[in-house]
């Protein structure tokens, strides 16, 4: 059982919780994930480590709800306890000195970037970040990215805050102002991470996405969690999560986020609780 | 009863749930003997002087000597004399090939020139170990005071089970670390409810933490804890990680909606209870649904197929019949159940629509050549002869390579090519010294029953190597 420490609301239904795993604190490097499951009788679902603190024995793990597990764990409190949490699991984000390093954050996706761009500003890159939302009460983390970047950028597609428009836009405006980028990362819904992954493409920017496919176990032995990179099948949970964006079947990833929709639909109008405002698969980082 | 008089005696009928009903729930399939039962197929013993049945064994159980206990109906002594080599008979009894072990060795078969008129060792075994379940008759055996020796043993399947039982009746402590939420390895994740009861295993588990045996679940060695830390605190180190990274073809389509690797079909179904429909785990009840593989872990998915609610369960397979590994019983089972045969087929492409989901698969006829390294008969494509089977959900089930974490996590390991860890024979002790192992991870997929034999043969070199250094220590 790991006890829930801190609880807060840092946007529409998303939640960041301080909760107790100490092995996983005192582990864990950026760009790894735990999977949890809320209940004795819940599923497994991969989350990221936003971030831990390994003297307190504490991770920080931000989940926006989006399904039934999810939606349950956002009924917990400070005292209240995960049932269990495994990790940390996946390959580290390689981190080392590239020079400038665009770090672009969609939705959600920010809480995982977080660590990476800490990370990269640690090993004295010059941090370019950008972070997209759909509307302001759905952006998250901004203060803590500032921290850790030389340059900060915020788009909203209704204009509600930042510049209006997606984050392909500022990053196009970026580079056609002079920047430039040696090394980009992008976390987010799949989507957002397969267009981003276009344009620096089309840029020449190498580019690392972390993926977060429907998983089991995590440790490779069920297979759910395969993807298409460079033509070979990969496992998520031990080749990943991240990967070369341009060399990911973006197309392929996506479907497969898909096959449940039905089930769990069905799952959380059973449940059918408040918190439930859409179903945006990989969006549940 | 002399030996004419035994020879007469027909098997005794195991009794089962009925095909029809049992296709509609996750019961176990066979009954189990009654005592009358038990002790009239115990009377078929012929007690022969040279036992081969033993030698057919690969734990070398005193299974003439069980038998006898039936009779006499002493079962205490009978469990008792079981479980001095076998540590798991409730397990053991249900899914060991015994026809290809100690029944296929048993001179009653051969003297009706037919293997399933051997004696039913299996169930007889079965029987003594559901009884002292069913009574809690489980005797805690006297253990000696502590070593002061710790082991760590990675993974809580077969090997890691018979390891930690071996170790902690010697008086060593022992901690079992688990990557998954429960314990058992295969025989929880794997292994469907129909064909070994979860209750069975985790009784099993129950009895090893009676013992004294630490279980640590959601722990992964070589993530959660490094090896170099399990090393520095323990004094020896047992790995059973088993065979968790499935295999795929590697044809066009694998990646469709309603593609299975069958440990995740069986994994959703079995360990996160996706049979029961209010389970918050989903899984995709296919109408029609095709198993590619011939093996057991094939039968359990074409048959798990139908407790879904399949109209249609396929298994595919490139070899005939004759060649397929399955147990027998699975394979009478599953055919009983409805399950679809289609030898010498070989799956070349799966097929899908334009949003990605899986419509059917094109297969290969094929026909037998000359033996392979196998010793079976090669299947050979017929030129020019495909065709296509319709299926919403395909399940590969063509087995498994060692998992790659812990061989990942400590490079020193000396691996061969099929990515297994290399052991000596004799103590299974890895390249690295006080580090052991035993299982799937040294076997590739291979079977409870060797897995437990290597989990023996490991315990019983970590003891000698324990001792020893406190013989050492003492000079």
């Amino acid at each position: 059982m790991n006890t829930i420490r801190r609880r807060e609301e840092l946007g529409r239904n998303v939640i960041r919780y301080i909760v107790d795993a100490p092995l996983v604190a005192t582990h864990r490097k950026p760009g790894q994930f735990v999977i949890i499951r809320v209940t004795d009788h819940g599923e497994r679902i991969p989350l990221t480590i936003a971030d831990a603190n390994p003297e307190m024995g504490t991770i920080s793990l931000i989940v926006q709800s989006v399904g039934k597990t999810t939606c349950e764990m956002a009924m917990l409190r400070p005292g209240n306890a995960i049932h269990d949490i495994v990790g940390p699991l996946g390959r580290p984000t390689h981190i080392q000195r590239f020079g400038a390093v665009l770090c672009v954050g969609g939705g959600i996706g920010t809480a995982p970037l977080y660590p990476i761009a800490k990370g990269m500003k640690e090993a004295h890159n010059r941090v370019i970040t950008v972070l997209g939302a759909r509307t302001h009460g759905l952006l998250i983390l901004e203060d803590d990215m500032r921290n850790v970047s030389d340059e900060l950028i915020v788009t909203t597609d209704d204009g509600s805050y930042g510049t209006k428009g997606l984050v392909t836009d500022a990053i196009r405006s970026l580079v056609n102002g002079g920047a430039h980028i040696d090394q980009a990362v992008v976390i987010g819904p799949p989507l957002m991470m397969k267009f981003t992954s276009l344009l620096t493409k089309e840029l020449g920017v190498p580019t690392m996405a972390s993926l977060n496919p429907i998983m089991i176990d995590g440790t490779g032995m069920c297979g759910g969690c395969r993807v298409t990179v460079g033509g070979e099948m990969k496992f998520t949970c031990v080749d990943g999560p991240e990967f070369d964006a341009h060399e990911v079947d973006w197309d392929s990833m996506i479907r497969r986020l898909g096959t449940y929709r039905t089930a769990e639909q069905g799952a959380a109008e059973r449940y059918d609780h408040e918190c439930r405002i859409g179903l945006d698969a990989g969006e549940a980082r | 009863m002399n030996a004419a008089a035994r020879l007469k005696l027909p098997p005794v009928v195991m009794p089962e749930q009925d095909p029809a009903e049992r296709v509609h729930n996750v019961r176990e399939v066979p009954f189990g003997f009654t005592p009358a039962m038990a002790l009239q197929e115990a009377q078929r013993c012929l007690h022969c002087a040279n036992q081969p049945c033993v030698e057919g064994c690969p734990v070398g159980v005193r299974i003439p000597d069980f038998i006898q206990a039936i009779e006499s109906g002493d079962y205490l002594a009978g469990i008792g004399i079981i479980k001095q080599t076998n540590l798991l008979p409730a397990v053991c009894g249900r899914v060991c090939p015994q026809e290809d072990q100690c029944q296929e060795s048993c001179m009653v078969g051969k003297a009706h020139r037919d293997v399933g008129q051997a004696v039913q060792i299996g169930q007889l075994e079965r029987f003594l170990a559901d009884w002292e379940r069913e009574n809690h008759a489980a005797v805690i055996p006297q253990i000696p005071p502590p070593s002061g020796k710790r082991v760590a043993v990675i993974g809580s399947g077969p090997a890691g089970l018979t390891v930690a039982g071996d170790l902690i009746k010697l008086g060593h402590a022992v901690t079992v670390f688990e990557a998954l939420h429960m314990p058992g390895g295969v025989l929880g994740y794997g292994i469907p409810e129909f064909r070994l009861p979860k209750e069975v295993v985790y009784a099993e588990v129950a009895y090893l933490t009676r013992l004294g045996v630490d279980f640590q679940y959601n722990t992964i060695i070589g993530k959660s804890l490094t090896v170099d830390e399990v090393r520095r605190d323990y004094d020896a180190v047992f790995i059973g990680s088993g065979a968790g990274l499935p295999n795929f073809l590697g044809v066009p389509g694998e990646s469709l909606l309603g593609v299975y690797s069958a440990n995740e079909y069986l994994t959703r179904a079995n360990l996160m209870h996706a049979y029961d429909e209010n389970s918050d785990t989903p899984i995709l009840r296919g109408q029609s649904v095709a198993v590619l593989g011939g093996g057991n872990v094939a039968m359990d998915s074409a048959r798990t197929a139908l407790r879904l609610g399949a109209l249609r369960a396929m298994v595919i397979y490139r070899r005939s019949e004759e060649e397929m590994p399955a147990r027998k019983e699975e394979y009478r089972h599953a055919v009983q159940e409805g399950v679809e045969f289609h030898f010498l087929q070989n799956p070349v492409e799966i097929l899908g629509n334009r949003e990605g989901w899986v419509t059917g698969l094109t297969v290969q006829k094929m026909q037998l050549g000359e033996p392979d390294a196998s010793g079976r008969r090669r299947p050979l494509p017929i030129a020019g002869q495909t065709s296509n089977v319709p299926a919403d959900v395909v399940v590969v089930a063509i087995g498994n390579n060692p998992n790659p974490l812990i061989p990942a996590a400590l490079p020193s390991l000396q691996m061969n090519r099929h990515g297994g860890i290399i052991t000596d024979e004799d103590t299974m002790e890895t390249s690295v010294p006080g580090v052991f192992a035993g299982g799937d991870i040294v076997l590739g997929a291979a079977t409870v029953i060797l897995a437990m034999g290597q989990g023996r043969k490991a315990a019983h070199a970590i003891h000698a190597l324990l001792t020893s250094t406190t013989e050492t220590a003492k000079d």
